[in-house]
């Protein structure tokens, strides 16, 4: 394995963009920060400049003005970066799949690591989505 | 208290086109586009009632938009509706420059119907992307 | 000689978790213009209803945002209700009542988590996390009813999709008085702390005057002297038969939106442990099934202020045109004032003060790395005005202020 990938699995630092969400997903994420779940006990951080990342973590149905923003910001991002997509219209567009606003699908433009479905997926979902990328980054040695 | 009713038809007079309670609290009524200045200045500035949003929307035989007045003391509310029926120009007097909160929903219908508001003193895209094509405005009917 | 400098903030990470872009015009410290550009979250929501039924909408509008998703829904519901002759016409007596309980815990989660990201951006994180723990017992009643956290599903038009278990009422019940000493506790910490008060007083004011021009709502208007709350003057739900208090401050300032959006709270777990206590018994829905050619106007008091909706039927199932009116849509604009003259580390705190909500409002500029633009990130601004209440706090400290 990539010998950067192994210390990612360490300390995750996260950084979050919303790029057209309706806010809920974008809740559950800080929650899983907040004393209940606190996820920094793993080490899990969320940073607020994306060149200190190891993860971007994507919620929302990408709209055309969002979609250059997302890109730059992803070319910004240290290699290797994981990509988490959170939450139903970062998988599918969920409603918006129709909507004029809504072009793409998120892993058209950028390589997934791991989805995390549900509207919103609770806090413990988001959880066990990261612990099971993690597991898929050290059984990958 | 005042009736407020009352002092917008005897204000207006024969510039209302037409007037409709659908209930106690709700009131529409029309007035040609160019009298929406007056009417505006009439309900904001005088009569003191709250401008909540316009909606603009695409109708068979015209553009329309509903410019919605809250009086707050008693719950009533009013819609001036305006018709253009110049589908290709339609054009019609800014209100952003009685009342600043105006600016954003001018902004936002011109984008999404192609409504010019005359004397805008920022009229620029709101939500849309900036390659948007021109002439394409999502919430006319041509456009699906 | 002046020397301007703009200091771009967004669109990704700046203030809350959506995207936003304020563009600061700086002169020195002072703050001398702002340009706000949105649009980062635009959906076509209202062009996506014309293509659902009537049915559907509630769905759809639900998902406009996260933190107000049962303001949508229920100002949807009164606009389709107001066409068909009213809300308490249609919707039977419990419903009513479920349907203000629901608004009003809605109400308590969305304000305490207002007031934690407050407390982060002035560098009080025990504020953000003790407002969020106290969150997650609202969340729990959300769950128990409706089956989510979020997103709660309860409204569909002519009245609610679940009822509240007898077993449930005791639950609640307890979850309300045990809300009552965190609230107290978030008082005490906001009013008699000399540091906050220093900080927030006279912070990004907005004067009645122009509250009433930029037509703010909510909180904004009441914490500026304007006197308007959807839930008194039209009344809706079960509220017209509660008692309860409309919170009005005059300074306009930061510290007067904090306060009023606290007391707002208690009012809620009043309001709520009256519904609780005269929950009558009977249906939770009426049967509608056609809805009439025709316009209707839904209004309520969400959160952050009015939302407000239209809705035109042609007499088929689907609806011509819904207009969405988010309470951030007007509270957002009115940052120009309230930023514009302060210093750059009070404008983080006064553009979050109106609670804004972009995926409600939708909107934010995308800047080019020219001449004189200093690049600032959100996390660089949060902590400019971290610095500030560090630098009060050591001057309280030595006894000079």
């Amino acid at each position: 394995m990539n010998l950067k990938l192994k210390a990612l699995t360490k300390s995750i630092w996260v950084f979050h963009a919303s790029v057209g969400s309706c806010n809920n997903c974008d809740i559950e994420i800080l929650d899983c920060f907040t004393p209940r779940f606190d996820v920094e006990r793993f080490g899990i951080q969320l940073v607020g400049s994306v060149r200190h990342a190891d993860a971007i973590v994507v919620t929302g149905a990408m709209n055309r003005k969002s979609v250059s923003i997302l890109k730059k910001i992803y070319a910004q991002a240290p290699q290797p970066v994981l990509v988490a997509a959170v939450g139903q219209c970062a998988l599918s567009r969920h409603m918006f799949r129709f909507s004029y606003n809504c072009p793409e699908p998120l892993d058209k433009i950028l390589p997934v690591d791991v989805y995390i479905p549900g509207c919103p997926p609770k806090p413990e979902a988001i959880i066990d989505g990261i612990v099971k990328l993690v597991n898929k980054l050290r059984s990958a040695e | 208290m005042m009736i407020i009713k009352d002092a917008i038809r005897e204000r207006l007079g024969n510039k209302i086109i037409a007037w409709e309670e659908k209930s106690s609290r709700r009131v529409y009524f029309t007035v040609a586009k160019e009298d929406i200045l007056e009417a505006a200045r009439l309900l904001f500035k005088e009569l003191g009632l709250r401008f909540a949003i316009a909606s603009g929307a695409d109708t068979t035989e015209a553009l329309e938009i509903l410019y919605h007045f809250s009086y707050d003391k008693n719950g009533e509310f009013y819609s001036v509706r305006v018709l253009l029926r110049d589908k290709a120009h339609p054009e019609i007097d800014s209100l952003a420059r009685l009342f600043p909160g105006a600016e954003w929903i001018e902004r936002e219908i011109w984008e999404m119907l192609g409504i010019k508001f005359k004397g805008h003193p920022n009229l620029k895209r709101l939500l849309l992307a900036e390659d948007w094509p021109e002439g394409n405005y999502p919430l006319r009917r041509e456009s699906s | 000689m002046s020397h301007k400098v703009i200091v771009p903030i967004g669109p990704y990470h700046p203030l809350q978790e959506e995207p936003e872009f304020f563009q600061l015009y700086v002169e020195g410290e002072r703050v001398v213009d702002i340009d706000i550009i949105i649009g980062y979250n635009h959906r076509g929501i209202e062009k996506l209803a014309e293509d659902k039924h009537f049915d559907q909408v509630p769905y759809l509008v639900e998902r406009i945002c996260g933190i107000c998703s049962s303001s949508h829904p229920y100002a949807y519901c009164l606009a389709v209700e107001d066409l068909l002759g009213g809300e308490a016409n249609v919707v039977p007596e419990r419903a009513l009542y479920i349907r203000t309980l629901i608004d009003e815990l809605q109400r308590i989660h969305s304000h305490l988590l207002w007031l934690g990201l407050a407390g982060h951006f002035i560098g009080y994180n025990t504020v953000w996390m003790w407002a969020w723990k106290y969150r997650e017992p609202v969340l729990d009643c959300f769950e128990m009813i409706t089956g989510n956290r979020n997103n709660y599903a309860m409204f569909k038009v002519g009245g609610v999709r679940r009822d509240i278990k007898d077993d449930d009422i005791p639950v609640l019940k307890k979850a309300m008085d045990d809300l009552v000493p965190a609230l107290d506790l978030f008082r005490g910490a906001v009013m008699d702390d000399p540091v906050i008060q220093a900080r927030l007083k006279g912070a990004g004011i907005l004067t009645k005057a122009q509250a009433i021009d930029w037509c703010v709502v909510g909180p904004t208007a009441r914490a500026s002297g304007v006197n308007i709350d959807v839930r008194r003057d039209e009344p809706y739900g079960a509220i017209d038969r509660l008692n309860w208090n409309v919170i009005v401050e005059r300074e306009g300032d930061v510290f007067a939106k904090t306060i009023v959006r606290i007391l707002e709270m208690y009012e809620s777990v009043n309001i709520i442990r009256q519904c609780l206590k005269g929950l009558p018994p009977g249906e939770i829905d009426a049967d509608v099934r056609e809805i009439p050619a025709g316009e209707g106007i839904g209004r309520v008091e969400a959160p952050r202020g009015e939302c407000f909706h239209y809705v035109r039927s042609d007499g088929t199932n689907r609806p011509v045109r819904l207009k969405v009116r988010a309470p951030s849509y007007m509270n957002v604009a009115s940052d120009k004032v309230g930023a514009v003259g302060g210093t750059i580390s009070d404008a983080t705190l006064t553009l979050a003060a109106v609670d804004p909500c972009y995926c409600c409002t939708e909107r934010v500029t995308v800047l080019n790395k020219t001449d004189n633009k200093k690049i600032m990130n959100g996390w660089d601004l949060i902590r400019l005005s971290q610095e500030k209440t560090r630098k009060l706090e050591e001057s309280l400290k030595n006894g000079r202020l």
